[in-house]
C-alpha cells in the first residue's frame, strides 16, 4: 500500500470539515450523484476532449490538448504519484516515498511487479529517463521549469529511485503527478514516445491528431478497481455548440467545458447530468508593478475594488463559480485560507484610494480577447463599466484570439488572463507570483512574500504551513499586481448510462482528467 | 482545331504552374507576417525564453527564410512535402486522409447540388414570373443568405435532436463502410447543398432567359415545338458556357470554403487542418494545404474553360 505521507500529518480537523461540508452541499445542488454501485468491467465510453492537428506524443510538447492530457496522460500512462479524488497525494508506480528531514532528499520505492504495454518491467532507471526527459540545458520541455527544482536523479537499485532537490521542498510528490511527468519505458536512456507504451490501464490503439484517439482496456493493469470499459474513444469537437448537440443526441457519453450560455437546455434532456466541481482555475487581470500608474499600490487596490466581482459572476459565469480574493488559492486548494476578505465593489473607497495617488480620474488601457478566458471580453467591458463610477475610465482593447499568448499575455501592462491552478500553494506562488518566476505577468516583487514563500516550501509541519501560506493570501490579495475577480468550476456534463465513484476528483475537470481510469457503465 | 485546343491545355497547365509558385511565395510570406511562431505556439503558456530559443535551433527557425523557403521548394519539387513543424508528422500523412474526406464530401455535394440546382434553373427559366419561380427564387435567395453556421446548426436541430434522423458528428473514421459514411456525411452534404446552389441555379435561370430571347429560339417556338423542348434542346446547349463556369466556381467552392461546416459537423477534412496549422504556426502543413486549395481552383478553371470551348463551336475556332 502507498503510504500517504504528507496530508495525513497536518490537516487540521476544522479546515477539512470545512471543506467537505462545502464539497457536499456543492453534488447535492449540482446533480444527483450516481446511486452508489459497484463498478463492473464492460462496455464503450466515448469521451469529448478538444484535440489539435499538431498534438504530439511527445510529453514534452503537452499542455493545450485534452485529448493528450486525458487519453495518455489519465490513461495510458502512470505517473510516480497521483492526486487521489480526495486532494491527497499517493503513489502510483511508486509504492511509498519519504523525504529527508529538511525535504531536500525525496527516496521513492517503486511498486513490484509492473509491466509495460509492450511486457517490459518497470524499474528505476525508466523513471530517471522519464524525468530526464525534460531536464537539461537543451531540454525544449515545456516541464523545463516545473522539474527545474531537481539538482540530481540517482538509482541506487532497481527499485528505488533518488531526487536531490536545490532546497527543501515538502510538496515534491505533487510536482511528480504533473502531466507531462508520465514514465515511459527506456532503452539505453533513451525513450521512444511515438507509440504510446505505458503501464497505465488502457493501451494505445490509434490516433488521429485532432480527430480521435481509440484505447482498449489494458486486461493485466496492476491497479484494483480502476479501469473499466472495454474501449475508450475521445473524439475532438471544437465547436461548443456541437459538443451539446453530440451530447444530447447520444453521440457520446460525456464532455467537459459545458457551454453555460446554453446550459439550461441540457436540462431538458432527462438522461443528461450535469457534474459540477468547485476547481483550481482561475481569471485574472495581472498589472504590470513597475510601470505607472500601477506602481501605487493605491492604484491596485483602487483597481481591485472598482470591479462588481458579484456582477461578473452572475454575467460570465452565470454562477456556476465563486467570488475571487485576489489570490490564486482558490477554495480547492488545501491551504485555502476560508477568513480571507471576500472584496466587494466600492466605487466610494476606489476613488478616495485613487485621489490618495494623486489621480482624479485613472485612465487606463486593458487588453482582452476570448483566447485568454470564455467571456474574457465581456469580463473587461463589465469591468469598464463598474469602474467608471469609481473614476476608472478602462480602455478596453479587443486583442485577436490567434497569438494572444505571444504577443499579449507577459507584452501588455494590463491584459486578461488565465490559469488552470496548480494542486499545492506553493507550486502555483513559484511559477507565477515569486519575484523571480517566470511567468511573474504582473512584475510583482515582495520580499516578504518569497522569503515565507522559500521557508513555507520546506517545512514539514502541516500547521506551521498552514499559517505561513495563510499570511501569503492575505499579501497578494492587499498588496499583489493581479486581480482575480472570479474562481471557475469545472462544468462538466455526462450521460447517466455512465457512472462514476462517490467522490470525484476536484484536481481538474472530468474527475481530474482520470474519468477513463474512474467512470464505468453504470 | 485539336492541335489548338491542346495547345491552349498545354499552356494554361503552365500558367497554372507558375500561379501555384507565385502562391507558395505569397504564402510563406504571409505567414512570416504572422506575429509569433511555432516555437512559441508548442509552448504556449509554458514557454520560457531559453525552451524558446531551444526550439527553434532545433526545428531550424534561426535560418533566414529565404533559405526555409528554398529548403521547402527543393523537397516539393522531388515530391517530398515536408515534415510537420509541431508534430513532426510527415505532411503527407497528415493531409492524405483528410483530402480523401474533403474530396468525397465535395463530391457527394455536388452529386445533390449540380443536378438540382440545374433543374431548378430551367424550370424557375420556363416558368419564369410565375408562381414556381418565384417559390424556387425566394427559397434559393434565402438559403444563400443564411450563414452556412446557421443552416447547419438548424438542421442538426431537427435532423438530429428532434426527429433523430442522422447523426449531429459526421467524425467519420477512415474505415467506415460506405453506408455508414453516407449516413454520417448527408447532413454536412446537405447543408452545403443549400449553400452553393442558389448561385448555380439563378446563373442557370439567367443565362436560359437571355438566350430564351434570341430569334432562333422564337424560331423554334414558331415550328410549334413544346416549350421543354425548346429550352432542353434549343436553348440549353447555347446557355451552357456560363453555367459551367458557375458550377466549376463553386465546386472549387466545396473544396475550399467549408471550414465552418466542418467545424460545426466535425467533419476531419482539409479546411480544419489549415485553420489548426494556421493556429500553430506550422508552416510546411499550410503551404502543402493552401498549394493543395489552389491547385483546386486553378484546374477546375481550367476544366471549365475546356468544357465551355468544347460545348460552343465558336469558340473552337481559331481567330
Amino acid at each position: 500500500m502507498s503510504r500517504l505521507i504528507l496530508p495525513r500529518q497536518g490537516f487540521q480537523p476544522s479546515r477539512r470539515a470545512v471543506l467537505a461540508g462545502g464539497a457536499a452541499v456543492f453534488a447535492m445542488a449540482a446533480a444527483p450523484r450516481a446511486r452508489a454501485q459497484e463498478p463492473k468491467k464492460g462496455g464503450e465510453f466515448r469521451l469529448v476532449a478538444s484535440g489539435n492537428t499538431s498534438d504530439s506524443h511527445d510529453p514534452a510538447t503537452w499542455g493545450t490538448s485534452g485529448i493528450i492530457n486525458i487519453g495518455l496522460w489519465g490513461a495510458v500512462y502512470n505517473n510516480l504519484t497521483e492526486v487521489h479524488p480526495s486532494g491527497e497525494v499517493i503513489g502510483e508506480l511508486a509504492e511509498s516515498f519519504e523525504p529527508s528531514a529538511d525535504a531536500r532528499t525525496w527516496t521513492f520505492r517503486l511498486r513490484d511487479g509492473i509491466t509495460f504495454h509492450g511486457g517490459q518491467t518497470l524499474e528505476a532507471a525508466d523513471v530517471a529517463a522519464s524525468i530526464n526527459h525534460h531536464r537539461g540545458e537543451n531540454s525544449t520541455s515545456s516541464a523545463k521549469g516545473i522539474v527545474a527544482p531537481i539538482a540530481d536523479i540517482r538509482v541506487p537499485d532497481a527499485k528505488t529511485v533518488v531526487f536531490e532537490l536545490n532546497q527543501g521542498n515538502a510538496d515534491f510528490p505533487f510536482i511528480l503527478t504533473d502531466y507531462h511527468l508520465v514514465i515511459g519505458k527506456a532503452v539505453e536512456g533513451a525513450i521512444d514516445w511515438e507509440t504510446p507504451n505505458g503501464t497505465g490501464g488502457y493501451t494505445f490503439v490509434s490516433h488521429n491528431p485532432g480527430v480521435r484517439m481509440v484505447l482498449e482496456r489494458n486486461a493485466d493493469y496492476w491497479k484494483d478497481g480502476r479501469a473499466h470499459f472495454d474501449r475508450v474513444e475521445l473524439i475532438s469537437i471544437r465547436d461548443p455548440a456541437a459538443r451539446m448537440n453530440a451530447l444530447v443526441t447520444g453521440e457520446v457519453d460525456a464532455i467537459s467545458s459545458v457551454d453555460i450560455k446554453s446550459m439550461s437546455l441540457l436540462a431538458r434532456a432527462p438522461e443528461i447530468e450535469v457534474m459540477e466541481t468547485p476547481g483550481t482555475q482561475h481569471y485574472t487581470f495581472p498589472m504590470w508593478c513597475d510601470q505607472a500608474p500601477f506602481d501605487d499600490v493605491n492604484v491596485r487596490q483602487a483597481l481591485k475594488l472598482g470591479l462588481d466581482r458579484e456582477a461578473m459572476l452572475q454575467t460570465i459565469l452565470q454562477g456556476h463559480g465563486s467570488v475571487g480574493r485576489d489570490s490564486p488559492i482558490t477554495p480547492a486548494n488545501r491551504f485555502f485560507d476560508p477568513e480571507l476578505a471576500v472584496p466587494t465593489y466600492d466605487p466610494e473607497q476606489a476613488r478616495a484610494l485613487l485621489k490618495k495617488a494623486g489621480h482624479d480620474r485613472l485612465a487606463v488601457d486593458l487588453s482582452a480577447a476570448d483566447a485568454a478566458f470564455a467571456g474574457a471580453v465581456d469580463a473587461a467591458t463589465l469591468f469598464q463599466e463598474s469602474g467608471s463610477a469609481a473614476g476608472i475610465d478602462l480602455n478596453v482593447i479587443r486583442e485577436p484570439d490567434d497569438g494572444y499568448w505571444s504577443n499579449v499575455w507577459l507584452k501588455k501592462p494590463f491584459c486578461a488572463c488565465y490559469w488552470a491552478g496548480r494542486p499545492t500553494e506553493d507550486w502555483m506562488f513559484s511559477q507565477v507570483y515569486a519575484s523571480d518566476s517566470q511567468w511573474n505577468d504582473a512584475h510583482w516583487k515582495n520580499e516578504r512574500f518569497d522569503s515565507l514563500l522559500l521557508e513555507a516550501r520546506a517545512e514539514l509541519d502541516q500547521d506551521k504551513r498552514a499559517e505561513m501560506y495563510g499570511e501569503m493570501q492575505r499579501i497578494v490579495a492587499t498588496d499583489g499586481g493581479t486581480i482575480i475577480p472570479l474562481y471557475a468550476n469545472y462544468v462538466d456534463a455526462r450521460n447517466s448510462r455512465i457512472a462514476t465513484g462517490e467522490q470525484v476528483s476536484t484536481a481538474n475537470a472530468l474527475d481530474g482528467w482520470k474519468c477513463i481510469e474512474r467512470w464505468w457503465v453504470a | 482545331m485539336s492541335g489548338g485546343l491542346a495547345r491552349m491545355i498545354a499552356v494554361r497547365i503552365g500558367l497554372g504552374a507558375l500561379t501555384l509558385l507565385l502562391i507558395s511565395g505569397l504564402i510563406f510570406g504571409a505567414m512570416g507576417l504572422l506575429p509569433g511562431d511555432v516555437a512559441e505556439a508548442i509552448l504556449g503558456q509554458n514557454r520560457t525564453p531559453e525552451t524558446v530559443a531551444a526550439l527553434r535551433t532545433q526545428l531550424g527557425l534561426d535560418q533566414p527564410a529565404w533559405s526555409r523557403y528554398l529548403d521547402w521548394i527543393g523537397g516539393m519539387l522531388t515530391g517530398d512535402f515536408g515534415k510537420s513543424l509541431a508534430s513532426g508528422r510527415p505532411v503527407a500523412d497528415l493531409i492524405g486522409g483528410r483530402l480523401v474526406n474533403t474530396l468525397s464530401l465535395a463530391a457527394y455535394a455536388a452529386l445533390i447540388s449540380v443536378p438540382l440546382s440545374i433543374a431548378l434553373g430551367i424550370l424557375a427559366a420556363l416558368y419564369r414570373g410565375r408562381l414556381a419561380d418565384r417559390g424556387i427564387s425566394i427559397g434559393a435567395l434565402t438559403a444563400i443568405s443564411m450563414p452556412d453556421f446557421f443552416v447547419a446548426y438548424v438542421m442538426i436541430f431537427l435532423f438530429a435532436v428532434t426527429w433523430g434522423l442522422l447523426p449531429s458528428l459526421a467524425a467519420v473514421t477512415p474505415d467506415a463502410g460506405l453506408g455508414e459514411w453516407l449516413y454520417r456525411a448527408t447532413l454536412p452534404a446537405l447543408a452545403l447543398t443549400l449553400a452553393t446552389s442558389a448561385h448555380m441555379l439563378r446563373m442557370t435561370r439567367a443565362s436560359i432567359v437571355n438566350v430564351l430571347a434570341s430569334p432562333y429560339v422564337e424560331m423554334a417556338k414558331l415550328k410549334g415545338l413544346t416549350p421543354s423542348r425548346v429550352v432542353v434542346r434549343h436553348a440549353l446547349p447555347n446557355a451552357l458556357a456560363p453555367i459551367i463556369n458557375v458550377v466549376a466556381v463553386n465546386l472549387a467552392f466545396l473544396i475550399v470554403g467549408v471550414v465552418v461546416v466542418e467545424t460545426v459537423f466535425v467533419y476531419p477534412g482539409l479546411g480544419q487542418l489549415l485553420v489548426d496549422s494556421v493556429a500553430a504556426r506550422d508552416v510546411p502543413v499550410v503551404q502543402a494545404a493552401c498549394l493543395i486549395f489552389a491547385a483546386a481552383y486553378v484546374s477546375l478553371n481550367l476544366l471549365a474553360d475546356i468544357l465551355a470551348i468544347l460545348t460552343n463551336p465558336r469558340l473552337r475556332t481559331a481567330r
